[in-house]
């Protein structure tokens, strides 16, 4: 029997992911991936899989699966309750699944995704070489259901290290609404200028507490709560269109941000002011809407 | 982090910051000549990555726009090398008549477009001119973007240029060939859209299962053949 996982229940959102797909973005295809990259790259240590094994991205819980054959498991990301069978499951750990066991993943109390890993990876075919779900292109694996079986590939060389991670992600506010603001860095833009700059706080960019916008994806995410405004000479220009990368915040015409995240286009047409770092990335990629967000340059 | 970063310029290359991981490329050239800037660019930073040498193996994607082109490295990858060998890359000479990197291809299209009236109308020819004049010019792809396998098609003739739609449409159909400003373009799957279409083809320009998964990369040339003149 090849092991596999049979899906028995999705919540709002489970898509295969990994560490995406570079080298397309010239045709039109993005680097898509895994919207949170550290938590996916600590269920593979966890489980001692390469990096390039694909996940499971579960967006706000409600996943369900049963195990065909034994395999070991972890959750990173958004800590969410998680239960085998009806005994409690700890995050950041290895689990061994036992052939027919059922993981059951509750909604996280923060944060958006959680990252179920299995030790030998979701071997689904690749696409471009990724077995990344890009939402904007259409390549790639389509979102999980109800009724999948996602094989399994072969364990490799590499064993567990450990069997629980002290997770990070823990320690950092995600910035719910009442817990707090979460505090994002970034680097200067190509388009810096435009809105006069770091000597001009990038025009409002820095320094005003945002809102995360309902209309949020894993394309990016929409800020509101205030405008950041074009210097004098930038008014009235148009933006030929240019390439983009993931991290990258942009001003639309409306002056409301939009921090562009895994699966954003290969190209944009407005000008991007300011680019996240990694690790503010992903922290971003785990903001819900309404929660509270602050943009600052490195210490 | 307070200063604002300078961009570094020689002869008309402007290197500017974009993020972490990645370097924007900007060419001196207005409209058309940055094009064909961009284009020749774009050419030496493929051969570049292809050779390997120095810091261009950090190079992992290499994104061609209508006045730039993006560089986007591995994690960890020495930006300001990279940036400098940029510089020396656009300032040295061309190559001695380096033959095109990239093929020839042919596209048969029915000129059947639903704008294809309202483009010669515009143009002041009429629907026939329209058609020779699509297809009497070899265009070439500049850049690409918007869907996998579209490219934004130049060099064609200049009497063709048409402003886009003015209310764009919910489904333009897979295989429609279209016009607006400067561009051509075929569109690869069913999409809204809002250029004027002048025709259709049956060819596939993305099939992520073929190697290349695109027919219309950048610089590739194209030559636009009409089915009625082909039979």
């Amino acid at each position: 029997m090849i092991p596999a996982l049979e899906v028995l229940e999705t919540g709002p959102l489970v898509l295969i992911e990994d560490e995406g797909r570079p080298g397309h973005a010239s045709v039109g295809v993005g680097h898509s991936g895994a919207a949170d990259r550290s938590a996916h790259r600590l269920g593979a240590r966890l489980v001692g899989n390469d990096e390039h094994l694909a996940s499971l991205e579960v967006l706000l819980g409600g996943l369900r699966v049963r195990a065909r054959g034994r395999l070991t498991v972890a959750l990173t990301g958004a800590p969410a309750p998680a239960r085998v069978d009806d005994r409690p499951i700890g995050h950041a750990s290895l689990v061994d699944l036992a052939h027919g066991s059922v993981l059951t993943l509750g909604m996280p109390a923060a944060g958006l995704r959680t990252y179920l890993t299995v030790r030998g990876g979701i071997d689904v075919a690749p696409v471009l070489g990724s077995r990344s779900a890009d939402t904007l292109s259409g390549v790639g694996p389509p979102p999980v259901r109800a009724g999948d079986v996602l094989p399994v590939g072969p364990a490799g060389a590499t064993f567990p290290h450990v069997d629980q991670a002290a997770h990070p992600s823990h320690a950092v506010p995600w910035g719910s609404g009442d817990t707090g603001v979460a505090e994002l860095e970034v680097l200067p833009g190509p388009r810096s200028a435009w809105v006069g700059g770091w000597g001009s706080s990038l025009g409002g960019l820095l320094g005003t507490t945002w809102h995360v916008h309902g209309d949020s994806d894993r394309i990016g995410l929409r800020l509101s709560g205030f405008r950041v405004e074009r210097a004098a000479p930038y008014r009235d220009v148009e933006l030929p269109s240019e390439g983009l990368v993931r991290g990258a915040v942009q001003i639309p015409a409306g002056g409301a941000p939009v921090l562009f995240l895994a699966d954003h286009p290969a190209t944009g047409g407005y000008p991007v002011i300011a680019v996240l770092t990694a690790s503010a990335i992903d922290r971003a990629a785990q903001l819900r809407p309404g929660d509270l967000v602050r943009l600052r340059p490195p210490p | 982090m307070s200063d604002e970063p300078a961009p570094a310029s020689r002869r008309g290359l402007t290197v500017l910051p974009a993020g972490p991981d990645a370097l924007l490329l900007e060419v001196s050239g207005a409209a058309e000549s940055g094009i064909a800037e961009v284009l020749a660019l774009h050419e030496r930073v493929r051969a570049a990555v292809d050779r390997g040498e120095g810091p261009w193996p950090g190079v992992i994607d290499v994104v061609p726009a209508a006045r730039t082109v993006l560089l986007h490295t591995r994690p960890g990858a020495d930006l300001p090398a990279l940036g400098a060998a940029a510089r020396a890359l656009a300032a040295s000479p061309p190559p001695p008549s380096s033959p095109p990197a990239q093929g020839e291809v042919e596209i048969v299209v029915r000129y059947d477009g639903a704008d294809l009236a309202e483009v010669a109308a515009m143009t002041g020819l009429d629907p026939a001119e329209v058609v020779r004049a699509h297809t009497s010019t070899l265009w070439r792809v500049a850049f690409g973007g918007f869907v996998p396998g579209f490219g934004y098609l130049v060099g064609g003739d200049p009497r063709l240029q048409v402003p886009r739609r003015e209310s764009p449409r919910t489904r333009v159909p897979a295989g429609s060939v279209a016009l607006a400003g400067e561009f051509t373009g075929v569109y690869p799957r069913a999409s809204p859209g809002g250029w004027q279409l002048i025709g259709t083809t049956d060819a596939v320009l993305w099939d992520p299962d073929r190697s290349p998964p695109a027919v219309l990369t950048p610089g590739t040339r194209v030559r636009f053949v009409d089915i009625e003149a082909s039979r």
